[in-house]
């Protein structure tokens, strides 16, 4: 699991509601991805690229438990990258398969437009552009598993425990 | 080694000898709360099968009763999926409706060192009852109630010792708010609470301290067990429990004190309730539109009775709206048997049924773009409760009080002799 591309940075304590506010509720999925960043950064959204990578701040993620690692997976980010990231966010970060990784100093290490190379097994960044190298905290074994099945409800319907995503319109809202 | 509370229980409940900071661990779930938003369309996929139905406890909370048809649609997935493993703990609209962090204290729902889990961010709430609760996502809910087991990581330990008593009109808010404005977040590490002053505190009061942990992104905060609590959770659950101490030698990142007597009434700004506390008398004459007294830190008959005294026999100030919303409906018919409630609404405020509501921007006092707000609820992000340009300084329920009779922030000590 590597990812190399352009970076976008953003600042310390992002929070769930900054990510999916509460009058992006009721939209669809679809719908949501353009409310990412509204408050602090208008206009945002629109400039991601499929695969683009995002360095957060400190806390990254803090607030409530609403699907946040969604929207930024359905927007079209390859990962997240943060010296630290709040627990719940992880847990939803992992829950959806997006990658999140802990990277201490990573924060001061980049510069927005730069080019980052992120190994998630090998836990290593590296700043294409300025040719710096971090280390981040490996993902856990047991978490790296639900991301590579793809996420927890992949996992539990391939068991039959969930029953399979409904994808009319209707459904999805 | 010693452990701590957090590392004893998960120890006990993923059958290790011992568990330290980095650890990640599978968990034996003791109970699993579903709340209506885990029913949204967006959120739901239809399980087939649970663990056991009696470990499961569906509440509707953050949309009741129904402001729209997609809630209305979610609380009937809710209802068919109560209704289709027979789920017995459901708190639907009506006689023991509540916000869920709330029922679990008036039900006893967390056992002391047991683990509870709900896929809503204050769920460490629970952590008052000497239990580790935690908020989980929205798909951890669903795997939870599948299979009754979870994981967690296991952090560090900040251990706080509280030490005498509150002074007149200073409540535990006002203790959070100190340790929040002061030590910021605690990302990755639990919070425990322990000391002489705890015996002094309420289990309300303490509750508000462990529901507000999630505001310091704690993964768990919990409190030491004392007789106040084994009554409390003795008079409301007939099953067994194992009350959790650390261990004398416990391994803390660090041990902070918190003299109680010397904390003066605080609000935060804005934005963050982290490292954003001033003192009350800083903000005085800032002018409000709204004041909210409600949510599962700060909506119980404590709550209540602290903002009637406030407000007895006065008016609240023109052209602001006073929204007091009741965090069950059992601190709803105690705040009324009391005369809480009349006295509430004789000074003007409007009382809203046990809900979420606008703490969560969700309905029941949503804020327009410019408005400011001071609510004594959980959490003040940009847009939480309603328009990006709205602005929400947080405090204490006599705060609160206080400022709904000023029309501006106003300090509860000069409404409390
Ligand atoms: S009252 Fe507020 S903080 Fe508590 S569960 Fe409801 S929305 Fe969340």
């Amino acid at each position: 699991m590597k990812f190399k591309a352009r970076v976008w940075k953003v600042g310390d304590n992002i929070n769930t509601d900054l990510i999916l506010p509460i009058t992006a509720f009721y939209l669809t999925l679809e719908e949501q991805i353009s409310y990412v960043f509204k408050a602090n950064r208008p206009g945002w959204a629109e400039q991601v690229q499929k695969g683009d990578i995002l360095i957060g701040g400190k806390n990254f993620g803090m607030g409530s438990s609403r699907p946040a690692a969604r929207s930024l997976k359905n927007l079209g980010l390859a990962c997240v990258v943060a010296p630290y990231i709040n627990g719940l966010f992880f847990r939803n970060a992992v829950n959806f398969a997006f990658p999140a990784l802990e990277c201490p100093g990573v924060d001061e290490a980049f510069d927005e437009g730069d080019i980052a190379e992120v190994d998630v097994i090998a836990a290593r960044v590296r700043n294409v552009t300025k040719g710096t190298e971090l280390a981040a905290k490996p993902l856990p074994a047991p978490l790296l598993a639900i991301v590579n099945a793809g996420g927890i409800y992949p996992l539990l319907e391939k068991e039959g425990s969930i029953a399979p995503k409904v994808t009319t319109a209707a459904a999805s809202r | 080694m010693g452990m701590t509370i957090a590392e004893k229980i998960l120890a006990a409940k993923s059958g290790r000898k011992a568990v330290a900071p980095g650890d990640v661990v599978t968990v034996q779930l003791d109970t699993i709360i579903l709340f209506d938003n885990n029913f949204m369309p967006n959120n739901w996929r239809e399980i087939q099968r649970v663990c056991d139905p009696e470990r499961i406890v569906v509440v509707f909370d953050h949309r009741v009763p129904a402001p729209n048809q997609i809630a209305a649609g979610a609380h009937r997935t809710g209802r068919e999926f109560v209704r289709r493993f027979g789920i017995k703990r459901f708190h639907d609209v009506g006689r023991e409706q509540g916000i869920s962090h709330q029922l679990v204290a008036d039900y006893g729902y967390a056992l002391p060192g047991s683990v509870l889990v709900c896929s809503d961010s204050h769920t460490c709430s629970g952590g008052v009852f000497n239990c580790l609760a935690r908020g989980v996502g929205g798909p951890d809910i669903i795997y939870s109630a599948v299979k009754g087991e979870t994981w967690f990581r296991c952090g560090e330990t900040i251990r706080y010792e509280l030490e005498g008593a509150l002074p007149k009109a200073v409540t535990a808010k006002d203790a959070f708010l100190q340790i929040a404005g002061v030590h910021g977040d605690h990302a990755t590490q639990n919070v425990e609470y322990g000391g002489s002053g705890v015996a002094g505190l309420s289990i309300n009061a303490r509750k508000t301290m462990t529901t507000m942990s999630a505001e310091l992104s704690a993964e768990f905060a919990t409190f030491e067990c004392d007789d106040t609590l084994v009554q409390w959770v003795r008079s409301r659950n007939p099953r067994a429990f194992n009350p959790v101490k650390p261990d004398a030698d416990a391994k803390y990142k660090a041990v902070r004190k918190v003299n109680l007597v010397a904390l003066e009434p605080l609000v935060a700004l804005p934005d963050s309730v982290v490292n954003n506390s001033q003192p009350v008398g800083a903000l005085k004459g800032t002018r409000i539109d709204q004041a909210y007294i409600g949510s599962c830190a700060n909506g119980t008959q404590d709550d209540l009775e602290l903002a009637a005294a406030v407000v007895r026999g006065k008016r609240v100030a023109s052209g602001v709206r006073l929204i007091v919303v009741p965090a069950s409906q059992t601190v709803y018919r105690d705040a009324m048997k009391s005369g809480a409630i009349a006295t509430l609404m004789e000074a003007g405020a409007t009382i809203a049924p046990p809900t979420c509501g606008a703490c969560g921007g969700g309905h029941m006092g949503v804020l327009a773009a410019e408005e400011t707000c001071i609510t004594s609820s959980t959490r003040n992000f940009k847009g939480r409760m309603g328009e990006p340009s709205s602005r929400v300084f947080m405090a204490s329920p006599a705060t609160v009080a206080a400022s709904a009779i000023m029309g501006t922030i106003a300090d509860p000590r000069e409404f409390l002799q």
